[in-house]
């Protein structure tokens, strides 16, 4: 029992982030019906940020220390960053301690400006044409921005550590009654999952509760009917990728200290969204959400030692095999409309 | 004889009676008009001929062979072509090549792997589709794109395309749809000579009442799913079944 | 050869090219500053054939049936792997190499394609990408005794080869076209050097044999363009609905116009690893796949010559460009000011030499924004302004490029 829940805990984490992206891709393929390979170089983009926010932060002034010396009997260098100068020791090597939360103030209206940028200045032009023209020139934006980001931060993994509050793990068995060590669980990986289910809900209830998000909704069923209403639909849209990108972006910022963001970690996530996008349904935003956990979970279970024993080999290929199953039994995914599929 | 023959269809969406016990029969060698009010079921009858739909209850044969749940290209196969209300063509295609496409799926069967010798050198399908561009009068655009066709023109393509399989029926949906009177005017003689020329049965769905009394000999009238009149046009005018159906009151 | 004087000119003009590249490839003495952009190397040659192999068959599924593959390196993965099996267990002979390799990744292709195309448009390329990591992440995993995992399968002097390996001294041997011992061997990295002054021409065999071998790979792909069964395929692509009530059985020409792709990328892959016998996982990633969707783009998908000049220009530009470091720049840049060219050498070499990468992207959506019918396209449109014609130029290809729609 302890053995599945902490294999269920260990699949949110990944869960949350196919489920972040997914639900990005859904809103912009729900809305524009354009298939954004970029996606996943949002994401990227994300973690970037918090890399970037962790840099600025500590960017440091040297002084000497003329009563040491270094080991070149040279007079010793001391790094003192500036925000430490400014702020005090205990202040400044607070923020630079929390600069990956602190980023999600940077990532926000980052990541806005290049939803917005993007939709206005490249994916406007592809509305009307063919899914495959749409695939291949946001596969060139894939590539093109993962390689800015490749030339300014180099090809290896930046590590990014979360706040040492969240350092370590904790006996998460303890609380709910398992024996000690059962279930050991980070720290930061709760937070991630609480993070993700913070905007997952935020853009749930925005879509539900605002006049916005009901234009939005009724554009998603029927985008003609709702232009014919003199409603300006593109506008909405484009605020609609902003957003999109927003919450791939905030993914991203969070996920740093999960896993050492790197500049190809776009491509590798965005192969797997989609797969989560098609098995949750085209169009269908609780489907991908839904689907994000699922495949998660089902990936974390597949990599337990007794499964991999029996199916050796089956961690590495659970999701595409859900997601080839999935597409010819059910077509239109677990929760998505009757009809989407048909192309 | 009956060429195709629908007894007791009945198709169901939702809440929806969409056919109600239809009964029809389309006599060998005459142009058979299937009119009605919006809704009264037009389309989704002519969806279930051509394996689009599948009935919940019924038959529907055509040339004493079951319809149902046969694909749209065994259908085609059986000699059963279809003209859509918007015309279906190889838009990204030559006009010549949407013609002469039709003859090799008449000749080599839903699939052949016949991919040697050059289509330029298939000389009898050649010959046979120019034939059947002049007969619709379009050898002088064969080298067009068909996407660049008037809509006129289309409708006219895509007439020729499905002629060019000697189909022993024909289903046409709204022909003239969109079309100005003087290319209604058109179509009508070209159905008309081509029906005399070639002996095609032919089932028309059609809602402008010019063309239906210009081309039918014999009308079935549909209204809330069902027939309620089958008849020659002639008798048809003056029925008032027809007039309450149309106009939803009793002409009396 | 077709009955169509311009299908067999281009044939002719290809084969020519193909056969004279040793000398076209090579325009700049071997001393002056401009070797660097020679290409007439036996190895960058060898790429460019192979590769175009590759993209002849990509474009005879996108560019007729519009299926956008997003898998198609699994195919050449396949192929390299079975060609290193059989140097491993048979002989270093290449022609039963290539031969396994275009069947095994035909059988794989009528497997992956039997289910990928019960769907069309992105749930297709979904379906391919992921049957293509699928297969990626098990060469690295389960299927480790077959691939050789991480480090990728290589000839080892233990290897069985049961018609070659009296023969076998204490080096791993090479490979070589039917045995060790007609016409001296006839081995694939075997070269003739011709010097002449200070030009420096290499002849090499296994890059002539790829040649020949892409000529045929086209020869075939232009009778397929041009027969019924292509006209169906181009069909397929403008009007499904249409194609069906026309009585043709769609499922059955798109599986067949897969196979057919899927193997001219395992005979690809096949080559691949006859010119240099090792076969690696990283070949089946779907990187490598979008690589020869650019390649198709870039010189025009559907037309006949364009994937050609789409694999010979990445493959091109990617060893010029990845050749190119700062010191060079920094020579061409020289007559600027200093702190001037600094700021120039820097910006250009993000460009090139592991920048090449940007290059190809950029490159891309250019290519995809604005001219949708690739360099074909652009030939066209420049030999029309040249001439000042503005009717449909008699171009053999120009039929069957895809129209350019303005964006909106």
């Amino acid at each position: 029992m302890d053995v599945i829940l902490l294999q269920l805990l260990n699949g949110l984490d990944k869960g949350s982030a196919y489920a972040l992206i997914a639900l990005g891709l859904t809103l912009i393929f729900g809305t524009l019906g354009v298939v954004n390979f970029a996606h996943g170089a949002l994401f990227m983009i994300g973690a970037f940020s918090a890399v970037t926010v962790q840099k600025i932060l500590s960017i440091s002034f040297i002084t000497l220390d003329p009563e040491k010396t270094n080991f070149l009997g040279k007079p010793l260098e001391i790094k003192t960053p500036y925000i430490v100068s400014w702020f005090g020791e205990g202040a400044g090597n607070a923020i630079i301690d929390w600069s990956v939360p602190l980023a999600i103030l940077f990532a926000i209206p980052v990541m806005l400006i290049v939803g917005f940028v993007m939709e206005r200045g490249l994916i406007k032009h592809f509305y009307k044409r063919p899914h495959a023209d749409q695939i291949l020139v946001t596969f060139g934006l894939a590539i093109v921005m993962q390689e800015i980001i490749r030339v300014f931060y180099g090809a290896n993994p930046v590590p990014t550590p979360a706040p040492d509050f969240f350092r370590g793990s904790f006996d998460f068995g303890v609380w709910i009654g398992f024996s000690e060590n059962a279930i050991i669980y980070p720290y930061w990986r709760l937070v991630y999952f609480i993070f993700s289910a913070i905007i997952i809900s935020a853009v749930f209830s925005f879509l539900r509760f605002t006049t916005f998000g009901m234009v939005v909704r009724a554009g998603m069923s029927d985008r003609e009917t709702v232009g014919l209403l003199g409603i300006n639909i593109d506008k909405k849209f484009t605020i609609m990728f902003g957003i999109a990108a927003a919450v791939a972006g905030l993914a991203g910022v969070m996920y740093a200290p999960i896993n050492s963001p790197n500049f190809h970690m776009g491509m590798d996530f965005l192969v797997l969204s989609f797969v989560v996008v098609v098995v949750g349904g085209m169009g269908s935003l609780p489907g991908a959400v839904l689907a994000g956990f699922l495949l998660g979970v089902l990936e974390s279970f597949a990599s337990m030692n007794e499964i991999k024993s029996i199916f050796p080999g089956i961690d590495q290929i659970i999701i595409y095999l859900v997601a080839i199953i999935i597409l010819l039994v059910r077509p239109r995914g677990l929760m998505g409309k009757v009809g989407v599929a048909e192309e | 004889m009956a060429i195709l023959e629908v007894r007791n269809v009945s198709k169901r969406f939702g809440g929806l009676q969409a056919l109600d016990d239809v009964n029809l029969s389309v006599e060998e060698n005459t142009i058979h008009a299937i009119i009605g009010p919006n809704g009264a079921g037009k389309s989704t009858l002519l969806n279930c001929f051509v394996g689009k739909l599948l009935p919940d209850e019924g038959s529907v044969l055509f040339d004493g062979r079951s319809l149902l749940g046969a694909k749209p290209h065994e259908i085609n196969q059986m000699g059963v072509s279809r003209v859509f209300q918007t015309p279906e063509i190889f838009g990204d295609l030559t006009v010549f090549e949407n013609v002469i496409i039709p003859c090799f799926a008449k000749r080599d069967g839903a699939f052949s792997l016949n991919a040697w010798k050059g289509v330029r050198h298939e000389v009898d399908m050649r010959e046979k589709a120019e034939q059947m561009l002049i007969d619709v009068s379009m050898q002088d655009k064969k080298d067009m794109t068909a996407s660049s066709l008037s809509r006129g023109d289309k409708r006219r393509l895509e007439m020729a395309m499905c002629l060019s399989q000697d189909p022993q029926l024909l289903l046409l949906d709204e022909p003239t749809a969109g079309m100005s009177r003087s290319d209604t005017n058109n179509t009508i003689d070209l159905l008309k000579e081509i029906q005399a020329k070639r002996a095609i049965t032919m089932a028309v769905i059609e809602h402008d009442m010019h063309v239906v009394f210009s081309l039918a000999e014999k009308i079935s009238v549909l209204a809330q799913g069902t027939v309620i009149v089958e008849d020659l046009p002639e008798n048809i005018k003056g029925n008032l079944k027809v007039q309450e159906a149309y106009l939803g009151t009793t002409a009396a | 050869m077709f009955g169509n004087k311009n299908d067999t000119r281009l044939l002719l003009v290809v084969a020519i090219m193909v056969l004279l590249a040793p000398f076209i490839l090579q325009p700049f003495g071997i001393s002056t500053g401009m070797n660097q952009f020679n290409a007439g190397y036996p190895d960058l040659m060898q790429r460019f054939v192979i590769f175009g192999i590759f993209a002849i068959g990509f474009n005879i599924l996108f560019g007729l049936t519009g299926y956008l593959s997003f898998g198609h390196a699994a195919f050449l993965g396949v192929g390299s792997y079975s060609a290193v099996w059989m140097f491993k267990l048979l002989s270093m002979s290449v022609i039963p190499a290539i031969l396994l390799a275009v069947l095994i990744s035909g059988v794989f292709a009528l497997l992956i394609g039997y289910i990928s195309l019960r769907r069309s448009g992105i749930y297709f390329s979904i379906l391919t990408l992921a049957f293509a990591q699928m297969s990626y992440n098990l060469a690295y995993s389960v299927f480790t005794p077959i691939t050789n995992g991480e480090t990728g399968l290589q000839l080892s002097l233990k290897d069985p080869r049961i018609l070659d390996a009296a023969g076998a001294s204490g080096s791993l041997p090479s490979t070589y076209l039917i045995s060790p011992n007609w016409l001296n061997g006839l081995e694939m990295r075997d070269t003739f050097r011709l010097q002449l002054g200070d030009w420096l021409f290499q002849f090499n065999t296994g890059y002539y044999l790829s040649a020949i071998l892409m000529l045929l790979a086209f020869y075939v792909s232009v009778r397929i363009f041009r027969s019924p069964f292509g006209l169906m395929l181009r069909a397929v692509k403008t009007n499904q609905t249409r194609l069906n009530y026309t009585g043709v059985n769609t499922r059955p020409y798109t599986l067949a116009a897969f196979v057919i792709s899927g193997m001219y990328a395992g005979l690809a892959g096949g080559l691949l690893a006859s010119m240099d016998p090792l076969a690696g996982a990283e070949r089946m990633q779907w990187t490598a796949s979008g690589e020869v969707v650019i390649m198709a783009i870039l010189g025009g998908a559907g037309t006949l010559i364009g994937p050609i000049l789409g694999a010979g220009s990445i493959k091109y530009f990617e060893n010029i460009f990845s050749k190119i470091n700062e010191n060079i720049l920094h020579d061409w840049f020289a007559f600027l000011p200093d702190g001037l060219a600094n700021g120039v050498v820097w910006i250009v070499s993000k460009f090139t030499g592991d920048g090449w990468h940007l290059t190809l992207g950029l490159l891309f959506m250019m290519v995809v924004i604005f001219l949708p019918g690739g360099l074909v396209e652009g030939g066209t449109r420049i030999w029309n302004f040249v001439t000042r014609k503005n009717r449909p130029s008699r171009s053999t290809d120009k039929t069957y490029a895809p129209k350019h729609k303005p964006a909106e």
